[in-house]
């Protein structure tokens, strides 16, 4: 009996080696593909009991870890949630993250490599590991007049605030905003209705990131790109004269492009350029994209960021686009920045900020320092030259351009002693958009001679004026006051 | 080794006797709790409140626990196998702070949604190792000789068979827990009377094939150079084969039914030397398993959540899809223990328990449970081939296999290498009949390895008693 009982010893090891092999498949050729799993809560879990860094605007943390005693150690604390949630994003169990919480949750979460220094003596020392902290270009100043402005009112909208020299983003608003503290809540019904409520389709979705993640058609603000384009091209200069005419036929076509209120631009036959952008006349500006060209307003679109796909802030910001323009009357539309072009908020801002800083355009930036838990800084961002996109004289002469308008613009909201270089945009959209409340732009530099700050202001669908809403009576005074906050800080 | 013999072992009779070796069991056990401590404070530090000065204690009463068994074998089985106990004792104390890691999980998770604290399984499971422990003790003192057992042969089987089908007869009221009727509810326990009714089947079958065993070797028609049986000795294998699928259809148990037929099959085997048994089992359990698998729900419902558990992950895949995470965040060191989450697996303190230890322990820490197992198993199969009486011989083999085959049907559902079946892993997992049955089987095994190696039984063997092997049945000529 004593050989089938070798066997069956034998065949017992074989049953173990077969367990053996089987774990190892398990645990170490697949166990990547189980451990990363978005279905495997641990790794979330391992997450929460750790330490996460802050996210720092001005000195302030926004965002920051507070110790509990419950399941989930650590839990995410916003400081004045809605204002800074399209910055700050969001750190939900059940819904992951967004925002910089998304952007920068390898450093929030310790894991990025310019850490791990910092993780080795971590786990020499027997200190307890935490993430890193990310310190943000914002100022809070300018975010909080950027966000009080656009709640005042009820506006949904956006506010983007640029240091021109530099990219560094000073305020990034964007309403109606959430409150994050909700989403991050351990309390798994609050996260949920909170979500449901961010999310909810029936009205302007909070959750929206409208400074970049929504495009919008910036109307007459793009006639600062066909200006560029045209003076850049040499195919104007601001005394080029052009329609004065209170309506354009659009080429091969019957439809008429109108001014607004359907004015003619000036007294006579022609009026000059500058005229045109000051009075902001559609006709004219149709006219001058068809004599710029197609090529030559892409290739000045494409050098002022639009149609860029991979810009991050490093938030992912939605490409902005001119779309697709078959014929001359497809091009004469998309001069004054109608028919397909949109642009975010953000890229808006970067136009202004690069003629501001004459013509070099700058990355934008959200992220200044990147620092370790006990505060010292691993990283710093660099600013970024993306390229130029028109040459200084160009610059200047729009900077001049826009300086005029702003002069010609209602007084609402100017700050005495300083020089404003503006333009403001009310652009049509929807299904019917003669009929639907436009949306209302304004993007501005100042001070004019030595630009501090650059601005974008979106407001959707009128505001609070309907179908009278412009850009210059919902927007301008939105921006004015954003650029006062920008310039108290900075003087 | 003998070197590490006390001297109060090998200088009783210097030189005639052969080593207890009970010294070297009372290191390991110590060694045991060593590690078992060891393994206690690290889900201690892990945990938010720090180690405390009681871990002490419970290290202490762990190894006072199993130093009262290892006394009972020195004094009633002291050439027993060193090795098993300790063993045993290794994997009973891992499954203890395991059970302990996963209370504390319980805790924490109640306390954050304010739910009152749970009374947790571990002063259960406790209690249990201790009564399992009183067991092991009676084992050793009312079974002096182990071959007084296979004179109550056909009782214990009678006995054995009757709680197997018990649960099954009863009331699903009485019997039924998560679609499984194999349980017992009498007053406030459960008792799951298929864990016991393994051994007192095994004591039937290694006593039956003892005194039957010619009818097994009978040779029939001669196929393929194998010596098939006659067709109607086959009997006794279709009688096991048929009470197997008993107890999967109506006790919805595929562990118990596997377990209990591979056991059955390899005693035969083992007892007849003859492969062609082997062949003709494994036949079977196809035919079985394939009818099973085309007829009934209970069984589908197990191989589907096995070759694919993501495709219901939010149904019967959920727990092999946890099991899985688990195992694949441990990797290979493991999370550390009290530092994973193995709580997220449902009944991790049950069937999943090796999945815990795997995410905790990593591949490392479920290799070395594996191969603890391996050991009891091979010094069970090594006491199978030293013990000299034929029922000792197969008695020991079963055991020992049973263990084996257990571990590999537990281990193998929880590492998707074959469908989930609801065994449990023996000594680790929460579960009292499972922990008084094993430690009834590994007194037994000790109580025969006791007999094979001690000298007293060499100098006087005795011959088996089987008297119906003597009257010789007729012999078939071949054709």
């Amino acid at each position: 009996m004593n050989t089938p009982l070798r066997r069956v010893a034998l065949a017992v090891m074989g049953m173990i080696v077969l367990l053996l092999a089987n774990a190892t498949y398990i645990q170490v050729v697949n166990a990547d593909t189980y451990r990363t799993d978005p279905r495997n809560r641990r790794v979330l879990l391992d997450e929460y009991s750790r330490q996460r860094g802050e996210i720092i605007a001005g000195g302030l943390p926004v965002a920051s870890s507070v110790e509990t005693s419950g399941q989930l150690r650590f839990l995410r604390k916003y400081l004045d949630g809605p204002m800074y949630a399209p910055v700050t994003g969001y750190y939900s169990l059940r819904y992951g993250a967004g925002g910089m919480e998304n952007a920068m949750d390898s450093v929030l979460n310790g894991s990025d490599g310019r850490l791990f220094v910092r993780r080795l003596s971590d786990l020499v020392t027997g200190r307890e590991p935490s993430g890193g902290s990310v310190e943000l270009t914002i100022n809070p100043a300018v975010q909080r007049v950027a966000y009080d402005q656009l709640t005042r009112r009820g506006y949904t909208g956006a506010v983007v605030a640029i240091k021109p020299s530099t990219g560094e983003i000073l305020a990034m608003a964007s309403t109606p905003s959430y409150d994050p503290n909700q989403l991050s809540s351990h309390d798994g019904a609050q996260q949920e209705s909170a979500w449901n409520a961010d999310t909810s389709p029936k009205r302007e979705i909070p959750l929206t990131n409208r400074a970049v993640a929504a495009i919008y058609p910036p109307g007459s603000t793009f006639k600062l790109v066909v200006t560029a384009a045209a003076l850049e091209a040499d195919k104007a200069t601001p005394e080029t004269p052009l329609t004065a005419a209170a309506a354009l036929q659009l080429e091969n076509t019957t439809t008429l492009l109108h001014n607004f209120a359907d004015q003619p631009c000036g007294p006579g036959a022609t009026v000059t350029l500058k005229t045109a952008l000051v009075r902001s006349c559609n006709a004219a500006f149709a006219q001058l994209a068809a004599t710029v060209g197609e090529a030559d307003l892409r290739k000045q679109a494409q050098l002022l960021g639009i149609g860029q796909q991979d810009l991050a802030i490093p938030i992912p910001v939605t490409p902005s686009t001119l779309g697709a323009i078959p014929d001359v009357a497809a091009l004469e539309q998309s001069g004054i920045g109608q028919r397909d072009v949109a642009l975010s908020p953000l890229q808006n801002a970067m136009i202004a900020a690069t003629i501001a800083n004459g013509g070099v355009r700058m990355k934008p930036q959200l992220v200044r320092n990147i620092l370790a838990p006990d505060l010292s800084v691993l990283d710093q961002t660099a600013p970024e030259q993306v390229g130029v996109a028109m040459s200084r004289f160009t610059a200047d002469q729009i900077r001049d351009l826009m300086v005029a308008a702003e002069n010609s613009y209602r007084n609402d909201g100017k700050i005495r002693g300083v020089t404003i270089a503006a333009k403001t945009g009310t652009a049509e959209h929807g299904a019917d958009p003669k009929n639907t409340p436009p949306h209302g732009w304004y993007v501005a530099f100042a001070p004019a001679d030595n630009p501090q700050v650059a601005i974008a202001v979106l407001v959707e669908n009128g505001g609070d004026r309907n179908l009278e809403a412009t850009g210059g009576s919902l927007a301008a005074p939105i921006g004015r006051a954003v650029i006062g906050a920008a310039l108290q800080g900075a003087r | 080794m003998v070197t590490a013999v006390p001297t109060a072992d090998a200088g009783a009779q210097p030189g005639s006797a052969p080593p207890t070796k009970r010294g070297i069991e009372l290191i390991m056990l110590a060694f045991a709790a060593i590690v078992v401590t060891t393994a206690l404070v690290l889900v201690e530090l892990n945990q938010p409140h720090g180690v405390t000065r009681s871990v002490l204690y419970d290290g202490a009463a762990y190894l006072a626990l199993f130093g009262a068994a290892h006394i009972a074998v020195r004094w009633f089985a002291p050439y027993a196998d060193p090795l098993i106990l300790p063993c045993v004792a290794l994997l009973n104390g891992l499954g203890l702070v395991m059970i302990h890691r996963l209370d504390l999980a319980g805790e924490a998770a109640a306390a954050s949604v304010g739910d009152p604290v749970p009374t947790g399984n571990l002063p259960h499971q406790i209690a249990w190792t201790t009564l399992g422990l009183g067991m092991f003790v009676a084992v050793l003192v009312l079974v002096r000789d182990h071959r007084m057992l296979a004179r109550y042969g056909y009782t214990c089987g009678l006995v054995g068979l009757a709680a197997l089908a018990l649960p099954g007869l009863l009331p699903g009221a009485i019997s039924e827990v998560n679609g499984s009727k194999i349980w017992l509810r009498v007053g406030g326990l459960t008792i799951q009377p298929g864990e016991f009714a393994k051994i007192l089947i095994m004591i039937f079958v290694a006593a039956f094939l003892v005194t039957k065993r010619d009818l097994f070797t009978t040779a029939g028609r001669k196929v393929l150079g194998m010596e098939l049986p006659r067709a109607r000795d086959l009997a006794p294998l279709l009688a096991a084969w048929g009470i197997s699928l008993g107890v999967l259809v109506i006790e919805k148990d595929l562990g118990t039914s596997l377990l209990f037929f591979g056991i059955v099959l390899v005693l035969i085997y083992v007892a007849t030397e003859r492969v062609a048994w082997l062949v003709i089992g494994l036949i079977f359990f196809l035919g079985g398993a394939t009818v099973s698998d085309m007829l009934f729900r209970h069984v589908q419902r197990r191989v589907t959540a096995w070759i694919n558990p993501f495709s219901d992950y939010d149904g019967a895949g959920y727990q092999m899809a946890q099991s899985l995470f688990g195992l694949g965040t441990g990797g290979v060191f493991g999370t550390g223990l009290g530092a994973g989450r193995p709580d997220l697996v449902p009944e991790a303190h049950t069937d999943y328990i090796t999945a815990a230890i795997g995410e905790e322990l990593g591949f490392v820490g479920l290799a070395a449970v594996l191969f603890t197992y391996l050991l009891v198993v091979m010094r069970g199969m090594r006491t199978a081939l030293t013990v000299r009486d034929t029922f000792g011989k197969l008695l020991a083999a079963g055991l020992a296999f049973a263990i084996g085959l257990e571990v590999f049907i537990v281990v193998g559902g929880v590492t998707k290498l074959i469908p989930l079946t609801g065994l449990t892993a023996p000594f680790l997992a929460y579960g009292g009949s499972s922990l008084l049955a094993n430690y009834i089987l590994v007194a037994l095994l000790l109580r025969i390895s006791h007999a094979a190696r001690s000298p007293a039984a060499s100098a006087a063997p005795r011959k088996p008693v089987a008297p119906l092997a003597e009257a010789r049945t007729e012999m078939v000529q071949r054709p």
